[in-house]
């Protein structure tokens, strides 16, 4: 992994959250007066006139830009209108239960998933692979918020074993992280399945069959290792589905993280927290991708070779 | 089992289409009319009368005729939001295969942008700064998944374009226009409207979830999303006002995921997911 690729691949994050910062910038001049759907229309013209030039919209749009894209960069995103506090706070004080439940969701995925793709390719075509790839289907179909809500109609309100909402203990984790995790679990149980099915074709599994290695040995040997390389790759889509999904699911759950944060700023036009949590999840995405990147030229390094020379 | 694989699904589907046209006939009550006497009533399965057969919410508004509404309204969002990804995709994969440098290279950064960033958090983002609206809400919609037609109509167009009749009639001074509808276009036909089955899913279960956040259709108006979030604040009460609701959206996009699967094994082979 040579320096010059890890510069560019940080590069690339950078010019991402560049335009998702400028992207934000652009929606909110084009809305109009960012001052009519930041404060209410029943102002004094004075006190509008003071956050006008407070906020420098009195200048012109580019010294405009300049001042915004100087002010993310020394960290200063803005107040929250909502509680006057800097916007920043209000995002890290939710982080931490943001991580929990994605990295939970992730764990949850990945654990249903791969081995429930494991079963199916190894009994491709009977029992055990059509059950897989029906329950993925209907993984697939089932909306988020409607399977949060029967987990809660069956362990909150008949069983009465778990609690419905918010999070004070890990027995709060477990719905949403089986909400979350499970809507992904389809989408790692048919790679896996594809991709063994493939291996298990190649000319390789021929010779490592006729030296006479039992099939248990030849799936766990060759197989989960050559079925790295795409699983790694849909680690980096699904971050996107993860937190698009988390979005839904800590509404459902009441869980105090940053999507429950972002529907109440949108439902609130808060708006400096919104773009906040914009850039933050451009920035996510980005760091992720290129982390799946570079773990994927180690993987494989002939992936590695191939985006070098491309570029 | 082969033929299940289309039936079953045609069946539900064809179901909650009649449910959504036919619905009206059913009850004569309207599903904006609130009754302060008749609030809270269970549905027949739970002990109702048929005067209100799926029972009434706590406004006292008819349950059968909100989801038929809701019903038609989350569908009928979703063709059309689907219909406009579908021609904007088309139309800017078509045009950036024509190779007109500036265009293919806005496309492919459009394309990247969009897979930058979570379409949900654009979808919510643009509500909070322009404020919602029906015709934002539709426009979101209709934006959402541009980029996986774009992006397939263009490779799709870039190899149909190397085909030999088509080199055949450019060499005969047929225009690009022509092309791309004659030749280009019937080439990746089956290939946008397997992807077609695959987005309108995608499409309702976006719709749904801004409706259920409150941030998609706002009352007096109601989608099945919204219902779905209205009948959560009683889920302990009356269980069947979030069910019901939650149930037409999963059996619609379950129906139609299904018919997309057997008909894009059909249409295009080379789509198959077994190796």
């Amino acid at each position: 992994m040579s320096a010059t690729y890890f510069l560019v691949r940080l590069l690339r994050v950078l010019v991402t959250v560049w335009a998702a910062a400028t992207l934000v910038f652009v929606a909110l001049r084009m809305s109009g007066d960012p001052l009519a759907a930041l404060l209410p229309a029943d102002l004094p013209q004075e006190i509008i006139d003071t956050y006008r030039v407070r906020l420098g919209l009195d200048r012109s749009l580019w010294g405009q830009y300049l001042s915004y894209m100087g002010a993310l960069v020394q960290g200063d995103f803005g107040y929250s209108f909502r509680t006057n506090g800097p916007a920043l706070d209000l995002v890290m004080e939710r982080l931490g239960a943001t991580l929990i439940l994605t990295a939970s969701a992730l764990g949850v995925a990945i654990l249903v998933g791969v081995p429930a793709g494991l079963l199916a390719a190894v009994h491709r075509n009977r029992l055990p692979d059509r059950a897989v790839m029906s329950l993925a289907v209907f993984g697939f179909a089932m909306p988020n918020f409607f399977f949060g809500i029967l987990l809660i109609l069956l362990f909150t309100l008949t069983l009465q074993w778990l609690p419905s909402g918010g999070f004070a203990g890990p027995l709060h984790l477990i719905m949403p992280a089986l909400t979350l995790g499970l809507a992904s679990a389809g989408a790692y149980a048919r790679l896996t399945r594809s991709a063994l099915l493939e291996v298990l074709a190649a000319p390789f599994m021929e010779t490592v069959r006729a030296k006479g290695m039992p099939p248990g040995r030849r799936i766990f040997v060759h197989g989960l290792r050559a079925i790295l390389v795409p699983l790694v790759t849909l680690l980096g889509f699904s971050i996107g589905a993860l937190i698009a999904g988390a979005i839904v699911t800590e509404t459902v759950f009441s869980w105090p993280g940053i999507g429950l944060l972002l529907v109440i700023s949108v439902a609130e036009r808060d708006l400096a927290v919104v773009q906040l949590i914009v850039i933050l999840s451009a920035a996510t995405m980005a760091t992720t991708n290129a982390l799946v990147d570079l773990a994927l030229g180690w993987l494989d390094p002939r992936i590695g070779s191939a985006r070098r020379s491309a570029g | 089992m082969r033929r299940a694989r289309v039936w079953v699904p045609l069946a539900l589907l064809v179901a909650v289409i009649a449910f959504a046209v036919f619905g009206p006939l059913l009850t004569v009550h309207a599903y904006d009319a609130s009754s302060l006497l008749e609030r809270n009533r269970p549905p027949v399965f739970a002990g109702g009368d048929w005067d209100h057969p799926l029972g009434t919410d706590r406004l006292g508004r008819d349950l059968l005729a909100r989801m038929v509404v809701a019903t038609r309204i989350s569908i009928g969002l979703a063709l059309i939001g689907t219909v406009i990804g579908m021609i904007l995709g088309t139309v800017l994969g078509l045009l950036a295969a024509r190779g007109a440098g500036a265009v293919d290279w806005i496309t492919l950064a459009l394309i990247d942008l969009q897979a930058a960033i979570p379409f949900m958090i654009v979808a919510l983002a643009t509500v909070a700064i322009f404020g919602s609206s029906l015709a934002l809400f539709v426009a979101i919609l209709g934006v959402y998944g541009w980029e996986s037609y774009a992006r397939l109509v263009r490779n799709s167009a870039l190899s149909a374009r190397t085909l030999p009749f088509v080199d055949a009639a450019r060499a005969m001074g047929v225009g690009p226009m022509t092309i791309d509808r004659r030749h280009v276009l019937p080439t990746v036909a089956n290939v946008i409207i397997v992807q077609a089955t695959l987005n309108f899913p995608q499409t309702i279960l976006l719709e749904s979830g801004l409706s259920f956040l409150g941030l998609g259709i706002q009352p007096p108006l109601t989608s099945l999303g919204q219902l779905l979030g209205e009948g959560r604040d009683s889920l302990g009460r009356a269980w069947w006002l979030a069910v019901m609701p939650g149930a037409v959206i999963f059996v619609t996009t379950l129906s139609v995921s299904l018919l997309g699967d057997a008909l894009r094994d059909r249409l295009d082979p080379t789509l198959a997911r077994d190796p």
